[in-house]
């Protein structure tokens, strides 16, 4: 009993070590329960999957309600690498036909940040139906895949895709910067997709679902109480009229050049045409989607995806020249009745500007025949008027007054660019010719739409419509509205007066425009039945042979579509604008073309290529 | 008072009961939230494991009962023959039973299995107390703890480990039921009460800490590392030839421990090797294989945090990311749907019944009782110790059953047969059994 009253000290060793575990075992359960978050995130990355709902991007229509952009479902293969460890790779790759080592790289990809090898991200992107089919049945037995469904766009009628713009992945500096975006989520990235982003996107849903170790859905977590609904993006009622556009589309194959066209008492833009064009369904993403662009970037014969309506910079040629006789009248400095002499060019300057044989004319017919010499004085008139003594002060009265119309201001558009076009500063003539060394006569061209004087024919278009509403524009956009409210900027519903607000010089001006179509130098586009008003141009191109220009709006009264065509290397406006304008002007306006011959010469005509381009050695220099 | 003590209740540890039915409670509504799934909620679905373990639970209350009736007397005079018996069970079990996805530790009835590996345990429990009561010595080696006493007593300690290692060895090397094995290492603590020398336990765990030293750092390194420890240990002590030989055997066995376990390491079979690994994070674990286990052991109970995800509501155990959840990994489970409340609670309570299984043993005259208590504190703590330290990555991975938690016949059996035994050992405590 001794011996065991001496051992009995022991269960108080032993009772104290099974205390002790116990304590080390509470301790660290204490770490790993409530100290340590990592399991709480594994947990989560275990058993819960967000599903991002794309919500469905808005229609666009024109503006006669017709489709212009729809959706289609596409459907994405997504991987979160760390559940995809030991999944039957070759049968994988052999259903999405890639090689191993392309598996390998998109699977360090999907490894590598902003993915993680604990976050689902996209593995394959649109895949094609029949990888779609072939997968979809298989997909049980490839742990950490899984399928996502997304829209992506389809153009019915495959036009417009300068105007329309497409819709891309975002980058990742603009993922980066918005918390909206994901990398991998679309956004439109020009044309009218990027000007109304945000319109046309809606709003992401958000789900969390729950899954088990085989990675099968076991419904939402806490029955969908965090779960966002998707919110489709708004239609979007697009300004242009989709025949017209397409139309216009036809007239110009063949041709490098650009037409815009404008509802002068809305400011809509009824058209946005720029040639060559592409079909926009090739740019609507997966595989093919790279390719293509890459086709179309590289071909620099055609430059398919240079928005000339809104980017390219044309001298307006002799179009400005109504400018001019506006201003010249607004300040008093010319009538109506005024005649300036012109004997095949500017006499003053020893007959630089040419021109060509005409009577001589009163303003209207300067306009009609397009006289060189005519606006060579008006420009210099209202250059060196008296009421300014200072040469500078006076150039800067043309070209403010100018600017009143668009010209060298950002017009404020909803286009994804708004190229202000250039009417040279005096630092920038005083730079070349030294500050006091340059005068109006220096500079005379201007007056023509030449020299430095460049040009969007957006602005161009606007110009015309000025002139259309005898003084003001609006800002021209390219929609009607958003939403079924068809919800407008009120900026849109606001006038811009020009410089020019004499009733009188718009009236003498339109004569001479109406009189170009009756017996100046559109008279073979003059449209049957139609009063309207045109003014043909040729600018002056120092890489090739002069552009094409023509503007026009009809009819003179309560007019509805204001137009300017471009058509590079073309030559004589009469020639190639004036008949397109004039074609589209009609069909806009009644429906129908009663002038078959022009239309299917214009449609034919093809005016790029090798052969064309050798003609600018033969060109003849006449400015009309 | 005649009447009282005539009841087969009297005498018996009330509280014990309380506890072990609560232990009972607990595990099946943790087995009915592992196995659950939302087209089987009828809970006496006997197709269903928690269905099953209504009926485990009914026979162990059943069990407990006849126990409780049966003599006292009956354990002490058939102890050698319950281990007698339950030996050749174990050692008939590879050649007569059936193997069940490839483990040969079952008796097949249709569709309910016995392992007798199981209860082995209350059987060599009886079979130590019996042999170290009846020899009436203390295991102890020496009164003076002094090491070279070792020699002295050896007689008695090597039958009492021979008792132990023989249904060991037997479950290890025949039946390959590693866990089921090395529980017979826990009676270690029984021997240690009984008067096993310090000193041996000093041993013990240096070799341990030893072993797993040579598992972490280099052989040579480690060897070299005892070396100068050796060196510096001369500096120190009385320059005998007796404290140089000491102090030179001493070295040389550590060494031997470090080769040895270093060729025992090289000679294990891969999943061994790999389970070592494990837990000591050595070289690359593959969480999707290897380590997967006991990395999702620990998502689960980490995720719980302070009061569970709620009854029904982790998302680890109902969608199935912790295999075993319902047997060995059941502690999962209350870590993750009851959280640090759950899982502190229940070891709280584990404990608190072993501590009083403890107390109980020490009340007891009868040596034999002491010892059987002890047996079953043991058994009861190892238990834990193991199935507790593997969910949280403490332990390796060996497969035992958490007591009174985890699903199965066998073990509520085994465990409720161990238990019971020494409540009526402890309601007759004033009896001296032989
Ligand atoms: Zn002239």
């Amino acid at each position: 009993m001794n011996q065991n009253s001496h051992l009995a000290d022991r269960k108080f060793i032993i009772s104290g070590f099974f205390i002790f575990v116990a304590i080390i075992y509470i301790l660290r359960l204490f770490y790993i329960q409530i100290i340590d978050d990592r399991y709480k995130l594994d947990a989560r990355n275990n058993a819960f999957r967000n599903r991002t709902e794309y919500p469905l991007r808005g229609y666009i229509y024109d503006r006669n309600g017709k489709l212009l952009v729809q959706n289609v479902l596409s459907y994405d293969l997504l991987v979160t690498p760390k559940l995809a460890k030991g999944c039957d790779t070759m049968a994988l790759c052999q259903i999405l036909e890639i090689s191993k080592d392309e598996f390998l790289r998109k699977m360090k990809k999907a490894c590598q940040a902003p993915n993680s090898p604990r976050k689902e991200s996209i593995f394959e992107k649109q895949l094609s139906n029949k990888v779609y089919a072939a997968l979809q049945e298989k997909l049980y037995r490839f742990k950490g895949f899984d399928v996502q469904s997304r829209t992506v766009r389809r153009y019915p009628r495959p036009i417009a895709a300068h105007l329309l713009g497409y819709v891309g992945e975002v980058s990742k500096e603009k993922a980066a910067k918005d918390s909206y975006y994901l990398e991998g989520d679309y956004i439109g990235i020009s044309g009218i997709e990027r000007s109304y982003e945000e319109q046309l996107r809606g709003v992401k849903g958000k789900q969390i679902v729950m899954v088990d170790v085989h990675n099968k859905t076991k419904g939402r977590y806490m029955n969908g109480l965090y779960d966002t609904a998707a919110i489709a993006g708004k239609p979007l009622f697009c300004s242009i009229d989709i025949d017209l556009q397409e139309y216009g589309e036809k007239l110009m194959k063949g041709k490098k050049g650009a037409i815009v066209g404008i509802e002068p008492s809305t400011g809509e833009i009824l058209c946005l045409i720029s040639s060559p064009s592409y079909d926009p369904n090739l740019l609507v993403g997966g595989k093919e989607r790279t390719k293509n662009y890459t086709k179309l970037y590289y071909d620099s014969l055609n430059l398919p995806l240079f928005n000339r309506a809104l980017t390219a910079m044309y001298p307006p040629g002799s179009t400005f020249k109504l400018i001019d006789a506006l201003i010249a009248q607004q300040d008093g400095l010319i009538t109506r009745s005024t005649v300036y002499p012109c004997h095949g060019g500017y006499p003053p300057m020893g007959g630089r500007p040419k021109c060509h044989p005409h009577p001589s004319t009163d303003l209207p017919g300067s306009i009609a025949t397009s006289c060189n010499s005519y606006y060579s004085y008006v420009f210099r008139e209202i250059v060196d008027q008296k009421k300014f003594p200072n040469f500078e002060d006076g150039y800067n009265h043309w070209r403010d007054a100018v600017r009143s119309f668009g010209p060298n201001t950002k017009l404020g558009t909803d286009l994804p660019f708004d190229k202000p076009g250039n009417v040279p500063s005096i630092k920038y003539y005083n730079k070349i010719f030294g500050k006091n060394h340059w005068r109006s006569n220096t500079v005379v061209s201007l007056g023509i739409g030449q020299a430095e004087l460049t040009l969007v024919p957006l602005q161009m278009a606007n110009v015309v419509a000025s002139i259309a509403n005898r003084g003001y524009f609006y800002t021209p956009h390219c929609i009607k509205g958003v939403g079924v409210e068809k919800k407008l900027d009120e900026k849109y519903k606001k006038k811009n007066y020009t410089y020019v607000q004499n009733q009188e010089a718009y009236n003498n001006v339109l004569d001479g425009m109406q009189k170009c179509f009756d017996a100046g130098t559109a008279t073979a586009s003059k449209i049957p039945g139609i009063i309207a008003c045109g003014k043909t141009g040729t600018a002056e191109n120092p890489h090739g042979k002069d552009h094409a220009v023509f503007s026009a709006f009809a009819p003179r009264d309560k007019p509805k579509i204001a137009m300017v065509c471009f058509v590079e290397n073309a030559g004589f406006g009469g020639t190639w604008s004036a008949p397109i304008v004039s074609l589209m002007i009609e069909k806009y306006l009644t429906g129908k073309v009663t002038r078959p011959e022009i239309e299917k010469r214009m449609m034919e005509a093809n005016l790029i290529g090798a052969n064309h381009v050798s003609e600018k050695k033969t060109k003849t220099k006449k400015r009309h | 008072m005649r009447k009282e003590e005539d009841s087969i209740f009297y005498g018996i540890d009330k509280l014990t009961v309380f506890i072990y039915v609560i232990l009972v409670f607990m595990g099946w509504l943790n087995i009915y939230a592992a196995v659950y799934n939302e087209e089987h909620k009828n809970i006496f679905d006997t197709t269903q494991k928690y269905g099953m373990q209504l009926v485990w639970i009914g026979s162990a209350f059943f069990i407990a009962t006849v126990i409780l009736i049966i003599d006292a007397g009956f354990y002490t005079v058939f102890s050698y023959f319950f281990y007698g018996f339950l030996l050749l069970a174990c050692i008939a079990v590879p050649y007569l039973g059936r193997e069940v996805k490839g483990s040969r530790s079952w008796f097949r009835f249709g569709s309910f299995g016995i392992q007798p590996a199981e209860f082995m345990k209350f059987a060599t429990n009886l079979a130590l107390a019996k042999y170290l009561s009846n020899v009436n010595i203390e295991v102890e080696l020496s009164r003076k703890n002094r090491f070279i006493d070792l020699i002295k007593n050896y007689k008695n300690t090597i039958y009492a480990v021979i008792i132990l290692s023989l249904p060991l060895l037997i479950i290890k090397i025949l039946q390959d039921e590693t866990g089921l094995a090395l529980v017979f290492i826990a009676f270690i603590i029984t021997l240690y009460r009984e008067g096993l020398s310090v000193n041996f336990l000093i041993v013990g765990l240096l070799s341990t800490l030893l072993f797993v030293l040579s598992l972490v750092i280099a052989s040579n390194t480690l060897i070299t590392l005892l070396a100068v420890i050796a060196c510096l240990a001369f500096l120190f002590i009385k320059r005998s030839l007796k404290h140089f030989i000491i102090v030179s055997l001493i070295f040389a066995s550590a060494s031997g421990v470090v080769l040895a376990t270093n060729y025992v390491y090289d000679h294990l079979e891969p999943h061994q090797k790999t389970r070592i690994d494990v837990l000591l994070g050595r070289g690359t674990v593959n969480l999707k294989k290897e380590g997967y286990n006991v990395n999702q052991a620990k998502i689960a109970i980490g995720s719980g945090g302070f009061f569970g995800k709620g009854y029904l509501q982790g998302t680890q155990t109902k969608y199935d990311f912790v295999p075993e959840q319902d047997t060995d990994f059941i502690f999962c489970t209350v870590g993750e749907e009851w959280g640090f409340v759950g899982t502190s609670s229940v070891i709280m309570l584990e404990l608190f019944l072993i501590i009083r299984v403890i107390m109980m043993a020490e009340r007891q005259r009868s040596p034999f009782s002491r010892i059987y208590g002890y047996g079953v504190a043991s058994v009861l703590f190892f238990h834990l110790a193991i199935n507790v330290g593997m969910t949280i990555g403490l332990v390796p991975v060996i497969g035992i059953p958490l007591p009174f938690f985890s699903y199965g016949g066998s073990s509520l059996w085994s465990f409720t047969i161990l238990l019971f035994i020494f409540i009526k050992l402890d309601a007759n405590r004033l009896v001296i059994l032989r």
